[in-house]
């Protein structure tokens, strides 16, 4: 049957035909679109990478601010934190010293009231001695002249003096 | 609408056109290859093209350039068309002793003419393409239209087919792949629509699909490298296989020419079946203009719906039957290109 036997003038043509538009097509026209597709392919993807690489470098830019920032900010802490160590320090060594004064101050105080306690007491000792000898003298003067246990008198007061001067000393 | 077309039949039922339909003559008539283009009949005159006839002649006759029409008598300078025997519908000429001879014949029939008609308005959709490319930087702007359907089919059919299936050095295979499915896509398409230039059965017909699996055939085994070649005279397969009956091998060559034969007839078989479904869905409307005109006009509906549906169809085969060519002909130059076993 003629369906199934291939014509050999049919063959010739459609070779020639066949052949004729491939070498038009294969020098003129696919190449040429391929090609341009492919290099709209090759653009599109170096944009995108391009644009990758921007945002990347963008966020690494925002990343180093922050860094920044964040340096600052701890120096900033690191700063405060020293000045209240410094600070505390110094009312510390303030606090030590206005001690040390005040200390040196009541000593210095308390050696001076000692002393003066102890001139004063001297010279309460002196007056009182002046005292009674004065009043020893009124009472001796009188007695003397009109008492007649005046011995015994004279005696008592003897004793007592030498006691107290006994206690003084 | 379809009331429409049960009135056309009602009236194509009239008694004058009762005569009885070759089914035959119909359906081999329409796919098969002539030396004239025929386009209708009207009041049972044909109308057709008549295609120039070029013979030379086995017996002696000389060359001669001649229309067909000069045929449609008969006998003309010796040349008649048989009409029956081995050579029916062919042009024959008397040898010495009164027998049939098949002269040389390169006629221009119609599927030469249709080749050469898709042919030239291929061409010129992708001459048309690459021109905008030409023109433009593709690299900056993307086609809108034509062109952009057309970088879409193109850059899916680079892409999908031979890309993945050709693998590395694609690009050497690209054009010949690429023309290979937009001129059997074009030549499918151009052979669904009804009427001229169109309708010619191109791709259906062996010698069209004998010559584009020729084509792979010599892409495949020409450009094929040395790992190819051993791969089918000495394959990896236990020795007994290869010595002393080379059964591996002579499998491994015989598939060397089952796989061009397979796309031939695949694509030959699809198209061709095709064709006759649809004048089969068609024939029916004249099949039954005797059967009075309810059981006619019932059957034009379904026979029209059914067309509809089988025309459809056929929009699909033609595209699945040129990607399916274009794919396993990217596969067996794939296979013809394998890297060394890395062991």
């Amino acid at each position: 049957m003629s369906l199934i036997t291939p014509d050999f003038g049919l063959l010739v043509w459609m070779t020639l035909i066949f052949g004729i538009v491939f070498f038009v097509l294969a020098k003129w026209g696919f190449p040429m679109i391929t090609d341009s597709v492919q290099k709209r392919a090759d653009r599109i993807n170096e944009s995108i990478a391009k644009a990758r690489e921007a945002e990347e470098r963008l966020r690494n830019l925002s990343s180093e601010q922050e860094a920044l920032i964040e340096k600052a900010r701890k120096e900033q802490a690191a700063i405060l934190k020293e000045a209240a160590a410094s600070r505390d320090a110094i009312i510390e060594q303030a606090k030590v010293q206005a001690r040390d004064e005040a200390a040196k101050i009541t000593e210095q105080a308390m050696t001076r009231i000692a002393a003066e306690k102890e001139s004063a007491l001297r010279d309460v000792r002196t007056e009182v001695a002046m005292l009674s000898v004065a009043v020893a003298e009124k009472v001796l003067r009188k007695d003397l002249d009109s008492d007649p246990g005046r011995d015994e008198l004279l005696g008592r007061l003897v004793d007592e003096i030498s006691s107290s001067e006994e206690l003084n000393s | 609408m379809r009331l429409l077309l049960v009135i056309f039949s009602l009236l194509m039922a009239s008694p004058s056109t009762e005569v009885d339909l070759d089914m035959d003559e119909y359906l081999y008539g329409h796919v098969r290859d002539s030396y004239e283009w025929h386009i209708t009949t009207i009041n049972g005159k044909p109308v057709s093209i008549p295609l120039p006839v070029i013979v030379i002649s086995k017996a002696g006759g000389g060359a001669h350039i001649f229309s067909s029409h000069h045929l449609e008598e008969g006998e003309y300078k010796g040349f008649s068309i048989a009409t029956s025997g081995k050579y029916a519908n062919k042009i024959v000429e008397k040898g010495s002793d009164g027998a049939q001879i098949r002269p040389w014949d390169f006629s221009i029939t119609k599927n030469v003419l249709g080749l050469m008609i898709n042919s030239a308005i291929l061409v010129l959709i992708i001459l048309l393409t690459a021109r905008w490319y030409r023109k433009h930087d593709a690299a900056e702007e993307a086609p809108a239209g034509g062109t952009g359907i057309m970088e879409m089919m193109v850059t899916m059919v680079e892409d999908d087919i031979i890309k993945d299936c050709v693998g590395e050095d694609y690009k050497r295979y690209s054009p010949y792949l690429l023309t290979a499915f937009f001129f059997i896509f074009i030549n499918n398409l151009m052979g669904i629509v009804p009427f001229f230039p169109g309708g010619a059965n191109i791709t259906g017909n062996i010698a069209v699909t004998l010559v584009l699996a020729l084509f792979t055939f010599f892409t495949v085994n020409i450009l094929g490298n040395k790992h190819y070649w051993k791969d089918i005279l000495w394959p990896d397969v236990p020795t007994w296989l290869k010595v002393p009956i080379p059964l591996m091998p002579v499998i491994e060559i015989i598939g060397m020419f089952t796989k061009p034969f397979s796309l031939m007839v695949r694509l030959f078989a699809n198209i061709l079946a095709g064709h006759f479904m649809i004048l089969g869905v068609i024939a029916v409307i004249f099949l039954t203009a005797k059967m009075g005109a309810a059981v006619n006009g019932g059957l034009t509906v379904v026979a029209v719906v059914l067309g509809v549906f089988m025309d459809c169809l056929e929009l699909l085969v033609a595209f699945i039957q040129a990607y399916v060519f274009t794919m396993l002909s990217a596969v067996f130059i794939g296979l013809s290109r394998p890297k060394a076993e890395t062991d």
